[in-house]
C-alpha cells in the first residue's frame, strides 16, 4: 500500500478565503457573535477553530472564546485497533451550558467523529445549541449528522483520503487528495 | 511510545518513559473528575474483577470508582467472605473468578508476589492493587502524578520517606519509581524499621533515626501510616514513636520552603502527623485521592482499551503525528 497524491483540493489562499467566508457565516447566521464559542475537535478542529476567532475578531471585533476537545474516551471504534490510544486533555475554558456552540473539524466523512465529540461535550454541560463547522465534507455519512457550515464540498470514492494540512502542524497549508493504491 | 503495558504487577521493571506515559494519560482524568457528569462509556461491556484478599478500603473504592466512571463492571470479591477463610486456594479461587470472564484483575494479597503468581495462570491483565510488603504500583504512580503537577518535574528531587519502611510496599514502589528520575532519599524511623536492601541494590539512600536531620532539604515528605501492632514487636511504646518521629509544623521547617507532604492514608492524626500538618498548605493528601482516581482510569484504560489516532479513512491519519 502507498499514497498517491491525486490532486490539490486547496491551496494555502483557498483556505484562508473560505476560513474568512466561514466565519462570516457563522456571525451572521447566529445573530452576532455574543453568545457563541468555537470548539476545535483535535486535532485539526483546533487551528481551524482558532483561524475562525480570529477572523471574527478582525471583522466584528469580538472575542469569541475557543476551545479544544479530544474525543479519543468517546471513540466508538477502540476496541478494533490494537495500537496504544495517546491522550490528550480538552481544554474548554468557558462553562459551554446555555452557549451556542460551534463545533469545529478538518474534515466531515462517516459523521463518527462528530457523535463522539457531542457526546464529550454533553459530559461538561448542556449548551443552547450545538452547529457543526468543516473545511471539507468529503460525503459517505454513517450517521444522521451534516454540517451547518461547510468551506467544500468534494466527491471521493472510499479509497480516496482528504489530506488537510495546517501551518501550525504540518508547517504547510493546503488540502489534497490523495489515494491508497 | 514505549512498550505497551500487559500487566501492572510492580513499578520495578517499568522504565522511565512508561511512567511518564501513564502519568500523561491520566492527565486528561484528572480534569475528567471536574466534569458535571463523570461517566463514560469507553470501557462499556467490560468488567473489572476486583480480587481483594486483604483488607482494602479506598483502594478498592478507587478502583471500583475508576472503574464505574470508564463504563466497566466490577466483580467484587472480599477477603471476609471468600472461600479462601474456608480452605480453597488462591490459585483455585482466582481461577473461579477468572471462568466468569472479567477482562481483567486487579488483586491485593497479603504475601509479596501473589500478584505475579496469578499472572502467570491467568489470560488477562492483572493489576497490583498491593502485594504484602513488596509493591503498590498505583500508590506510587499517584505520588509521581502530585509530585510532578506540584513541584513541575520529578527530576532529582530529594525525598524523604518517614516511618515504617521495612514493611512498606508503598515505600518500596517509591523508591523504585522515583529513583528512576534520579532523585535521591532520606529513609528515616526506628532503626529497627531501616532496611539495607535499598543500599545493597546501590540506590541513593540515607538511613537515619534522627527526624531533624532526615528533613534538612527535602523538597518532599512522604509519612507512612503507623500500624501499633507492629510497634509491640521489639517493642517501642507509642508516645515515644509520637514524640521522636511525627511530622509536625517545627519539623517541617528544616525542609525546604513549601516542601509537599504526601501520605497514602489512612492516616492517623495525633500519631505519625500532627493536624496542623495534615490540614495544612503542604499537604497533598486529598489531591493524592483524586490522583488516584485519574491514574486507575488511566491505567484501566491502558490495559483494556485499545485504539488509533484518527477515524479510519477520514484523512490525516497517515500523517506523522
Amino acid at each position: 500500500m502507498r499514497i498517491v497524491e491525486k490532486s490539490q483540493l486547496m491551496s494555502a489562499t483557498e483556505i484562508d478565503r473560505t476560513v474568512q467566508r466561514l466565519a462570516h457565516e457563522i456571525a451572521e447566521k447566529s445573530g452576532g457573535t455574543k453568545n457563541l464559542g468555537l470548539i476545535g475537535i483535535r486535532r485539526r478542529g483546533v487551528p481551524l477553530a482558532q483561524r475562525i476567532a480570529l477572523a471574527m475578531r478582525g471583522m466584528e471585533g469580538v472575542e469569541v472564546p475557543v476551545g479544544t476537545l479530544d474525543i479519543t474516551l468517546y471513540r466508538d471504534d477502540l476496541s478494533k485497533v490494537a495500537a496504544q490510544p495517546v491522550l490528550h486533555s480538552s481544554e474548554i475554558p468557558f462553562g459551554v451550558d446555555d452557549k451556542d456552540l460551534i463545533l469545529v473539524d478538518d474534515v466531515l466523512y462517516t459523521g463518527r467523529t462528530v457523535r463522539a465529540a457531542m457526546n464529550g461535550l454533553f459530559d461538561l454541560g448542556r449548551p443552547q445549541r450545538v452547529r457543526l463547522c468543516v473545511l471539507v465534507d468529503r460525503g459517505h455519512r454513517e450517521l444522521p449528522i451534516e454540517a451547518s457550515f461547510v468551506g467544500r464540498r468534494v466527491q471521493t470514492s472510499g479509497t480516496e483520503i482528504i489530506e488537510v494540512r495546517l501551518n501550525e502542524i504540518d508547517h504547510e497549508d493546503r488540502v489534497m487528495l490523495v489515494e491508497l493504491v | 511510545m514505549p512498550e505497551r503495558l500487559r500487566h501492572l504487577l510492580s513499578i520495578e521493571p517499568l522504565t522511565a518513559a512508561q511512567i511518564n506515559f501513564v502519568l500523561d494519560e491520566a492527565k486528561p482524568f484528572q480534569e475528567f473528575q471536574r466534569y458535571p457528569l463523570k461517566k463514560l462509556a469507553t470501557l462499556r461491556g467490560k468488567s473489572v474483577a476486583l480480587a481483594f484478599f486483604e483488607a482494602s478500603t479506598r483502594t478498592r473504592i478507587s478502583f471500583a470508582t475508576a472503574a464505574a466512571r470508564l463504563g466497566a463492571d466490577t466483580l467484587n470479591l472480599q477477603a471476609e467472605s471468600s472461600s479462601l477463610k474456608k480452605g480453597e486456594s488462591l490459585l483455585d479461587t482466582v481461577r473461579s473468578l477468572d471462568a466468569m470472564k472479567p477482562d481483567c484483575i486487579v488483586m491485593r494479597h497479603s504475601s509479596s508476589g501473589a500478584c505475579e503468581f496469578v499472572a502467570k495462570h491467568l489470560d488477562i491483565p492483572v493489576i497490583n492493587a498491593g502485594d504484602g510488603s513488596h509493591e503498590h504500583p498505583t500508590q506510587a504512580l499517584l505520588d509521581a502524578l502530585t509530585l510532578r503537577d506540584r513541584l513541575g518535574t520529578l527530576e532529582k528531587l530529594h525525598v524523604t520517606i518517614l516511618g515504617d519502611i521495612l514493611h512498606s510496599r508503598v515505600a518500596r514502589s517509591n523508591l523504585h519509581l522515583l529513583s528512576k528520575f534520579g532523585c535521591c532519599f532520606t529513609l528515616c524511623g526506628p532503626a529497627m524499621w531501616l532496611p539495607r536492601e535499598f543500599e545493597t541494590m546501590g540506590m541513593p539512600v540515607r538511613l537515619t533515626s534522627r527526624v531533624d536531620q532526615a528533613l534538612e532539604g527535602a523538597d518532599a515528605v512522604i509519612v507512612l501510616r503507623v500500624q501499633e501492632e507492629r510497634l509491640h514487636e521489639p517493642a517501642l511504646p507509642l508516645n515515644e514513636y509520637i514524640l521522636l518521629y511525627q511530622l509536625t509544623p517545627e519539623r517541617l521547617r528544616r525542609a525546604k520552603p513549601g516542601a509537599l507532604v504526601l501520605h497514602p492514608g489512612p492516616m492517623i492524626r495525633g500519631l505519625e502527623i500532627d493536624p496542623a500538618v495534615a490540614d495544612g498548605p503542604q499537604s497533598c493528601v486529598l489531591e493524592q485521592v483524586t490522583n488516584g482516581l485519574a491514574v486507575r482510569m488511566a491505567l484501566l484504560f491502558m490495559l483494556l482499551g485499545g485504539g488509533s489516532e484518527s477515524e479510519p479513512g477520514k484523512g490525516s491519519k497517515h500523517v506523522a503525528d
